[in-house]
C-alpha cells in the first residue's frame, strides 16, 4: 500500500514534468516532424541534378523559451506572414518553401543556450534542403553558430544582433575568428551597437546628464555596447564615474546600489538583456533611494521588451531610457506602416520591437531565392544575400555592405511612461 | 628534537641538523610574498577606502547583514536536515522558491496591495506567513516521506539523487505555476472565479520573473539623522523576523522535549530507538520544520527584493549551501553565522572590489576556511547539533 502511494506521487510529478516541458516548446513537436521529413527528402536534390528541387527550408534559431518568448513570437509571426504572402513558395510558385522555427533556449536557463544554438546550427548545417538561416537572437548565440554555418556556406541573415565584432573589427582577432572558411556568410538588418552605444551617449548629453555610472551583464552584447557608450560618453566630456560587471543570477543587487548612490550619478547605463536581471537591478535601484526625479536609468534593446517592465514593475520601470538599433513598429513609415496595420489586423496584438526585422530577414530571404532560381545552393543564395542593393523593404530602402551590415543609420530613444514604451525622438 | 646526539659508544657523533629553513617554510614564506605582491596594494587601497567614507562602509555593512539572514534561514533548513540524517537536501533552494511562489499565489488571491489599509496588510501578511510555512512544511515532509525514507537504508549516495531529482521536479512546477493560463483554466474548470487573480499576479510570461506587490514601507530611515547611514522599514522587517526564527528554532531544539529527541537522534539513530524516541516522527518533524523556515524565507526574500522566479532557489541555495559548510553543516549557531558572513562578504566585496569578483571572493574565502578548519567555523559537532 506504501509503496503505491510513493509510486503515485511519483508518476503525479514525472508527469507534471513532462507537461512543463510540453507547455514551454509547443513548437517542438512541429520542429521535429519537419526535421524529420526533411531528412527523407534530403535524399532527393542529390538525385535531382537539375537544381531546382522541389522543396527547399528556410529556419530560423531564436530564443522561444523563457522571457525572451513574447518578443520571439511576434518575430516567428511576422517571419510566417512574409512567407505566407509569398504563398510559401519561389520561383513563380515551383518551389515550396518550408519553414522550420528552432529554439536555442532551454527551459531551465530561462534564456539562449549555447550547446542548443550549436545544436540548431549542426543540423541546419547537415540539413542539404536548408538554404538560409535566420537569426540567432542574441549576439553571444552568433558567436557560437557563424562558424559552423560558415564553414556550411549557409547564409545567415540575423534580424537583430548588434554586437560590432561579429562583422567589423573591435575585440582581437575579431571578425576574422569567426570566419574560418575566409568568406563572408553573415548578415544583418540592424545596425550594429557602434552606432547604438554612441546614439545612447549623445542622447544622454542632449538630456543634460551630467555624470553616469555603467553597469554590463558581462556578456558579448552587454559588455560591447557598454564599452562603446563609455567612450562616446568620455568624448561627450560627461564624467564616467565606474563601470561594473553585475552578476545576472543574483537574487539583488542592493549593494552594489548603495554603492553607485554614493557616486550620486544623474544616470545608470545598463549594457544588457531583460533575461540577465535588468528588471531586479531597476527595482534595487530604486529601493535603495535613486528616485527616477534625481538619477535617470538608460538601456539598450536588450530590455525593449515587454518582459522588461514586467520584471522591473511598473513603478520602478517607469521613465526608464531605452534605445533602439531601429525605429519602433508603429513608428515606420511607408511601406513599414503599411506592414504594421497589417500586422496587427492580422494577429489582434502590438508587434515588439523586432518583429519588423523578423519580417525584413524574411523579405532578404525571399529576394535573394527568387533571383537563384537557376541554381539553387547555398553559394548562389550566399552571394545573392551579399548582393542586396537598394532593397525596399518595409524598414526603407538599403543594402547590404560587404560585411554583410545594413546601411541603414536610424536609431530611435525610447521612454516608458504609463508602464508602457513611447516613441520620444530619433537619436544618432 | 635534539641536534646532537651521542651515540652509545660515547663518541660525540655529527647529526644531521635540521636546517631553519625547511622546505615548509620556504614554501610559506615564498606563498605570502607573492601573495602581499598581489593583493598588498589592493588590499591596503581596500582599507583606506573603507576608513575614507565610513558611513557608506556602515550601510553596506546593514545591507550585507540583511541579505545575511535570509541566507542564515535559508541555511538552516540544509543544516538541520544534514544535522539529522546526513543528507545534503539539495531540494531545499526549490522548497524556498516555491514558498515564494505559495505567499505571491496568495497575496494576490487576497487582493493585497500597496493602497491596503495597515491593518489589512499586517494581518493579511501574518496569515499568508502562516500559511506558506504551513505549506512548505507539509511539502518538504512529504519529499522525506516519499522520496527520502524509501531509500534511508541505502548507500548515501542514493537520496542524493533522488534530492538532485526532487529539485528539477520541483523547478518544473515552478514554471507550469507562473502560467497564468493554467489559473485561467483552473478558475473556469471549478468555477472559482477569484483564481484568475492568481494568474493575474504571476504576469503573461510562465517563466519570467513575478513581481510582488511592495507592501513593505520602504521609506529610506536615518540611523543618525541628516547622514549618509539608512535603513529601511522592509530590510528592519526582514532582520527582525528572520533572527527571532532562528531564535525560536535555538531555543526549540535546545530547551524542548521534541528539541532533544531531535538532538539525541542525530547523535545515534539506533541507541534513541532504544530508548524510545520514534526517530521517524522526529525526522519527519525536523523536515517539518526545515521547510516551514524555507517557506518563511521564500515570502521574506519575494518581500524584500519584489521578485519570485522559477530558478530562484537554485543560486540562493548555493549560497545558502556554502553558508552552511562555511559556518560548519550540522550546527544551528554556525549555519546562522555562516550565513550572515556571506551576505556581509557579498556587500563588501560589491563595495570594494567591484561585482563581478563577489562570487571569486566568497567561494575563495571558503577554500581558505575549509583548509584550515575542515568542518567549517564553529565546526560540525562543536556547537549545538540539530
Amino acid at each position: 500500500m506504501k509503496r503505491w502511494i510513493s509510486l503515485m506521487v511519483t508518476m503525479v510529478l514525472l508527469l507534471s514534468t513532462l507537461l512543463a516541458c510540453g507547455t514551454e516548446t509547443p513548437t517542438e513537436a512541429p520542429a521535429t516532424s519537419a526535421s524529420g521529413s526533411t531528412t527523407d527528402n534530403a535524399t532527393q536534390p542529390a538525385g535531382n541534378t537539375a537544381g531546382t528541387p522541389e522543396s527547399i527550408t528556410i529556419v530560423s534559431s531564436l530564443p522561444r523559451t523563457g522571457s525572451s518568448k513574447g518578443q520571439t513570437d511576434t518575430i516567428v509571426n511576422a517571419i510566417r506572414m512574409r512567407l505566407e504572402e509569398a504563398d510559401n513558395t519561389i520561383c513563380e510558385g515551383k518551389v515550396k518553401v518550408n519553414y522550420e522555427d528552432m529554439d536555442d533556449a532551454t527551459a531551465a536557463k530561462g534564456a539562449w543556450d549555447e550547446a542548443k544554438e550549436a545544436e540548431n546550427a549542426q543540423n541546419a548545417a547537415q540539413d542539404q534542403n536548408v538554404l538560409v538561416y535566420i537569426g540567432p537572437f542574441n549576439s553571444g548565440a552568433a558567436k557560437i553558430s557563424i562558424p559552423i554555418l560558415n564553414q556550411a556556406g549557409l547564409v545567415m541573415i540575423s534580424p537583430s544582433n548588434t554586437a560590432v565584432g561579429l562583422t567589423k573589427p573591435f575585440d582581437p582577432g575579431e571578425p576574422d575568428v569567426y570566419y574560418p572558411s575566409g568568406k563572408r556568410t553573415y548578415t544583418r538588418v540592424i545596425p550594429s551597437d557602434d552606432l547604438q552605444g554612441a546614439a545612447g551617449a549623445n542622447w544622454a548629453k542632449e538630456l543634460g546628464v551630467e555624470s553616469v555610472y555603467i553597469l554590463d551583464d558581462n556578456e558579448l552584447y552587454g559588455k560591447g555596447l557598454s564599452n562603446v557608450f563609455e567612450k562616446q560618453a568620455k568624448a561627450n566630456g560627461l564624467t564616467v564615474l565606474g563601470h561594473d560587471s553585475i552578476d545576472p543570477k543574483a537574487s539583488d543587487y542592493q549593494a552594489l546600489m548603495n554603492k553607485i548612490k554614493a557616486t550620486n550619478p544623474d544616470l545608470i547605463y545598463f549594457g544588457g538583456i531583460t533575461q540577465n536581471n535588468a528588471g531586479q537591478l531597476v527595482k534595487d535601484m530604486r529601493s535603495v533611494g535613486m528616485t527616477n526625479a534625481d538619477v535617470k536609468f538608460m538601456g539598450p534593446d536588450g530590455i525593449y521588451e515587454e518582459a522588461f517592465i514586467e520584471a522591473a514593475g511598473k513603478d520602478a520601470a517607469e521613465g526608464s531610457y531605452i534605445t533602439f538599433g531601429g525605429v519602433p513598429p508603429a513608428k515606420l513609415t511607408g511601406k513599414g506602416a503599411e506592414w504594421y496595420a497589417n500586422y496587427k489586423a492580422k494577429f489582434g496584438s502590438e508587434p515588439e520591437a523586432y518583429a519588423a526585422y523578423g519580417y525584413e530577414a524574411a523579405s532578404v530571404a525571399l529576394n535573394a531565392l527568387n533571383q537563384s532560381c537557376d541554381s539553387l545552393t547555398r553559394e548562389t543564395v550566399l552571394n545573392n544575400v551579399f548582393n542586396t542593393k537598394d532593397f525596399e523593404g518595409v524598414l526603407g530602402t538599403w543594402s547590404f555592405d560587404q560585411n554583410g551590415d545594413t546601411t541603414l543609420t536610424e536609431l530611435s530613444g525610447q521612454q516608458v511612461t504609463n508602464g508602457e514604451f513611447q516613441y520620444v525622438q530619433n537619436i544618432k | 628534537m635534539a641536534t646532537r646526539s651521542v651515540s652509545q659508544s660515547g663518541d660525540p657523533v655529527e647529526v644531521h641538523q635540521r636546517p631553519w629553513l625547511t622546505t615548509r617554510r620556504v614554501i610559506i614564506i615564498v606563498s605570502t610574498i607573492v601573495f602581499l605582491a598581489l593583493f598588498g596594494i589592493p588590499l591596503l587601497n581596500v582599507g583606506y577606502k573603507m576608513v575614507e567614507t565610513p558611513s557608506l562602509f556602515l550601510q553596506q555593512v546593514v545591507t550585507g547583514l540583511t541579505k545575511g539572514t535570509y541566507l542564515a534561514i535559508i541555511a538552516l533548513g540544509y543544516t538541520l536536515v544534514y544535522g539529522i540524517i546526513e543528507l545534503i537536501n539539495f531540494a531545499h533552494g526549490e522548497v524556498y522558491m516555491m514558498g515564494a511562489f505559495f505567499s505571491l499565489s496568495l497575496i494576490g488571491l487576497f487582493g493585497l496591495s500597496g493602497e491596503s489599509s495597515a491593518l489589512a496588510l499586517t494581518f493579511g501578511l501574518v496569515g499568508i506567513m502562516i500559511c506558506t510555512m504551513t505549506f512548505t512544511a507539509v511539502l518538504n515532509a512529504s519529499i522525506e516521506r516519499f522520496a527520502y525514507r524509501p531509500l534511508r537504508n541505502a548507500p548515501r549516495l542514493a537520496p542524493l539523487i533522488s534530492a538532485i531529482g526532487v529539485s528539477f521536479m520541483l523547478q518544473n512546477v515552478g514554471i507550469l505555476w507562473g502560467d497564468h493560463n493554467l489559473w485561467d483554466n483552473l478558475a473556469d474548470w471549478t468555477g472559482i472565479d477569484r483564481l484568475t487573480r492568481i494568474g493575474d499576479a504571476m504576469g503573461s510570461n510562465m517563466v519570467a520573473p513575478k513581481s510582488f506587490p511592495s507592501l513593505l514601507p520602504n521609506r529610506q530611515v536615518p540611523f543618525i539623522p541628516d547622514s549618509w547611514f539608512t535603513f529601511t522599514w522592509k530590510s528592519l522587517l526582514v532582520v527582525v523576523v528572520s533572527l527571532s526564527l532562528l531564535g525560536a528554532l535555538y531555543a526549540f531544539v535546545r530547551f524542548t522535549k521534541l528539541g532533544k529527541a531531535m538532538r539525541a537522534t542525530a547523535q545515534d539513530r539506533d541507541a534513541s530507538r532504544l530508548m524510545g524516541i520514534n526517530v521517524d516522527l522526529t525526522i519527519s518533524l525536523t523536515f517539518l520544520i526545515g521547510g516551514a523556515l524555507g517557506g518563511a524565507a521564500g515570502m521574506l526574500v519575494g518581500l524584500y527584493t519584489g521578485t519570485a522566479v522559477f530558478n530562484m532557489g537554485f543560486t540562493a541555495g548555493l549560497l545558502a549551501f556554502t553558508a552552511a559548510v562555511l559556518g560548519g553543516i550540522g550546527n544551528i549557531l554556525g549555519s546562522a553565522l555562516g550565513g550572515l558572513l556571506i551576505g556581509l562578504l557579498l556587500a563588501l566585496s560589491d563595495q570594494y572590489l567591484g561585482s563581478r569578483w563577489s562570487n571569486a571572493v566568497i567561494f575563495a574565502i571558503l577554500v581558505l576556511i575549509l583548509v584550515f578548519r575542515p568542518t567549517g567555523l564553529l565546526g560540525e559537532e562543536g556547537g549545538q547539533k540539530a
